[in-house]
């Protein structure tokens, strides 16, 4: 089997007003299982584009996009919400906790839409909320929260369903350094024990902390290599000017 | 997400906000409320009827005669003897002579006062009861005796009491009291139940120079085979005039028939009025549900990036509305039974003559559940499916 995620090709025009906008322009790249990837881009560079086709939230104008070799260009609605409950655990700059639900039965919520029966649900949930060091605010709201502790809760929930990929878009945007550190950890532990993550940011300073960068500018890839090379930080204005000419 | 889950998150949501959840529901409530309350009126309406009407005898029929030309016309041993050829089917029966006259006792006048012609088997025939002397005897009939039965009213407002042997005049001819009947009613009054003189039918035809008798009552052997006693007898006369508009049968259960569906129809208008409030009130809840969908925009994002289908969210706003439409019913019903209690009351207290029983009847109350859980169903299809329908990315952007 090949890449966990390959793009071939893929391609994203919007129409806005008579100007067609291309937010991904023939991108081609691919995520092997076990990595962590970092894409990075200013706003604009087509990097949520990316996220969004990645996240199985939006399907490409052209081109191709494989999920664990399965196509998804083809796919309807509902076989894309299927491919995201079982194989994407999503995490959100803004948590997007459900605020009247208690942090357990947020956690649940991917495994409720799985069809996961009740007992187990609830089990597999109080797990995935130690891991995160929770496991004592189980009867909590989300607002009762800090925003460290909201996102881990939000880690907890992608990571419950045991997805094939964990993608993680600006999950330290809200956070203060310090916290924000804590959850980058979180993400390289959970990479060290084995789960593909992908990081959608537009840090430099953050993207570091992946093994790889894949950077993007205009709606194409500038850069995709290790993340602790050189050329793998180089300011953006400089790349694009290089690569424009 | 099963069904049940649906529910429970349903009514979790409903009840996170309990005013405005209260006030979306207050038109399923009112129209619920309003068709219970109507529909139990119309019940309660009709069982006084028919209980004014079983004391007015339900077992009887009425027979009219208005002859053909005056060539042909019935006699009373001719209905005797109807009656007696039938007697499986039919068992008494009394001429009706209806007296146009002024009751004189001493010198006070009474217009108001009713006067009939009857047979001495009248009494027993309507259930009356003679409390004072005797009633109208064979005797009386076929000597047309000038005698009479009184009232419990006339008895008690001009005799005192003690009425029998005592004298009246009827159009000038004067009538020895022979018997007092029972009060029928509790209060007697002028022109009321009670208000009546009672004399031999040959006495009163004599008297009103009505040559043959026109008016009978008859009762039944049996009260659930009236129409067929009613049948038979238009058939006899049929027989006699070959005219079905020489005569008229009419029964006590055919008016109260009649009556009844004609408060049915009235009350079924009324309770069709109400229902319009059951729609206003649906309106109102898709109005709520679509705030609800809007307010909820990143909820329903987040969902769908999780995995839910647009069935499960449809199903999950479809379900809400019904249940929140569905418990209003329920309130609705609720109160629809508190009023109907307070209604009784309060009837009883205004009128105490008419004591009516507003009853809701369960097939109301099933109904109106019913009802207002479809008009959920009805009215959240359309915010349900906006939810579905929300493309998830902008959902998850929407603040």
């Amino acid at each position: 089997m090949g890449a966990l995620i390959e793009f071939q090709d893929v391609c994203k025009t919007y129409h806005m007003g008579d100007t067609i906008v291309r937010a991904a322009d023939h991108i081609s790249m691919s995520v092997q299982q076990g990595e962590f990837v970092a894409i990075v881009g200013q706003s604009g560079s087509g990097k949520s584009t990316c996220m969004n086709i990645i996240g199985c939230l939006d399907v490409p104008t052209s081109g191709t996009y494989l999920l664990g070799g399965r196509d998804v260009g083809q796919m309807d609605k509902n076989e894309l919400a299927a491919i995201r409950n079982q194989m994407l655990g999503f995490i959100f700059q803004q948590y997007n906790l459900l605020p009247k639900l208690t942090l357990l039965e947020n956690v649940e919520v991917p495994l409720m839409y799985a069809g996961v029966p009740r007992a187990e649900r609830r089990e597999r949930a109080k797990i995935a909320l130690e891991l995160v060091g929770l496991g004592g605010k189980l009867k909590h709201k989300p607002q009762q929260l800090s925003g460290g502790q909201q996102q881990r809760v939000s880690i907890a929930r992608a990571l419950v369903g045991e997805p094939a990929v964990i993608l993680a878009d600006e999950p330290t945007g809200a956070l203060d350094s310090h916290t924000g550190r804590e959850v980058l950890t979180m993400l390289q532990k959970l990479h060290d024990t084995g789960n593909t993550v992908v990081l959608i940011t537009h840090d430099n300073s953050i993207a570091v902390q992946a093994q790889r960068i894949i950077r993007l500018e205009d709606g194409r890839v500038v850069y995709d290599g290790d993340a602790h090379a050189p050329e793998a930080v180089v300011t953006p204005g400089a790349a694009g000017k290089g690569a424009g000419q | 997400m099963n069904l049940a889950e649906t529910f429970q998150l349903a009514l979790k949501n409903i009840l996170a906000s309990k005013v405005r959840t209260l006030l979306t529901m207050l038109g399923i409530i009112i129209g619920v409320c309003a068709v219970i309350v109507i529909v139990g009126l119309g019940n309660g309406m009709q069982g006084y009827i028919e209980d004014s009407f079983a004391d007015m005898g339900t077992d009887s029929l009425t027979v009219m005669i208005m002859g053909r030309g005056s060539s042909r016309s019935v006699s009373e041993e001719e209905m005797y003897q109807m009656v007696e050829d039938n007697s499986d089917v039919l068992k008494q029966i009394s001429p009706l002579v209806n007296m146009m006259g002024v009751v004189k006792i001493g010198s006070d006048s009474h217009s108001s006062t009713s006067i009939t012609g009857v047979s001495e088997d009248y009494f027993s025939m309507k259930g009356y009861e003679v409390a004072q002397g005797r009633g109208i005897q064979y005797a009386d009939v076929a000597n047309r005796k000038k005698v009479c039965v009184v009232g419990q009213y006339l008895n008690m407002a001009y005799f005192g009491g003690s009425a029998v042997g005592q004298t009246l005049k009827v159009g000038g001819t004067t009538f020895t009291i022979v018997g007092v009947m029972a009060a029928e009613t509790d209060d007697l009054e002028e022109g009321g139940t009670d208000d009546c003189v009672f004399i031999p039918y040959s006495t009163a035809a004599r008297l009103s120079f009505t040559g043959t008798i026109s008016s009978y009552i008859m009762t039944v052997q049996d009260t659930d085979h009236i129409s067929e006693a009613k049948a038979l007898v238009e058939s006899k006369l049929y027989r006699i005039f070959s005219d079905d508009d020489a005569y008229t049968v009419s029964s006590m259960a055919e008016m109260v028939d009649q009556m009844n569906s004609m408060v049915n129809m009235i009350i079924y208008i009324l309770a069709g009025i109400a229902a319009i409030s059951l729609v206003v009130g649906g309106i109102g809840i898709m109005n709520i549900m679509l705030v609800s969908v809007t307010e909820r925009t990143r909820e329903i994002g987040v969902r769908k990036a999780l995995g839910a289908r647009e069935g499960a969210i449809m199903r999950q706003f479809v379900i809400e509305a019904a249940t929140t439409s569905a418990l209003g019913g329920v309130l609705g019903i609720l109160l629809g039974y508190g009023l109907s209690k307070a209604a009784t009351t309060v009837i009883a207290a205004l009128m105490p003559d008419t004591p009516i029983t507003v009853s809701p009847s369960v097939m109301a109350v099933v109904l109106a559940f019913g009802v207002s859980s479809a008009i959920g169903v009805v009215f959240g299809y359309l915010p349900a499916k906006k939810a579905a329908n929300l493309n998830p990315i902008d959902a998850l952007r929407y603040d």
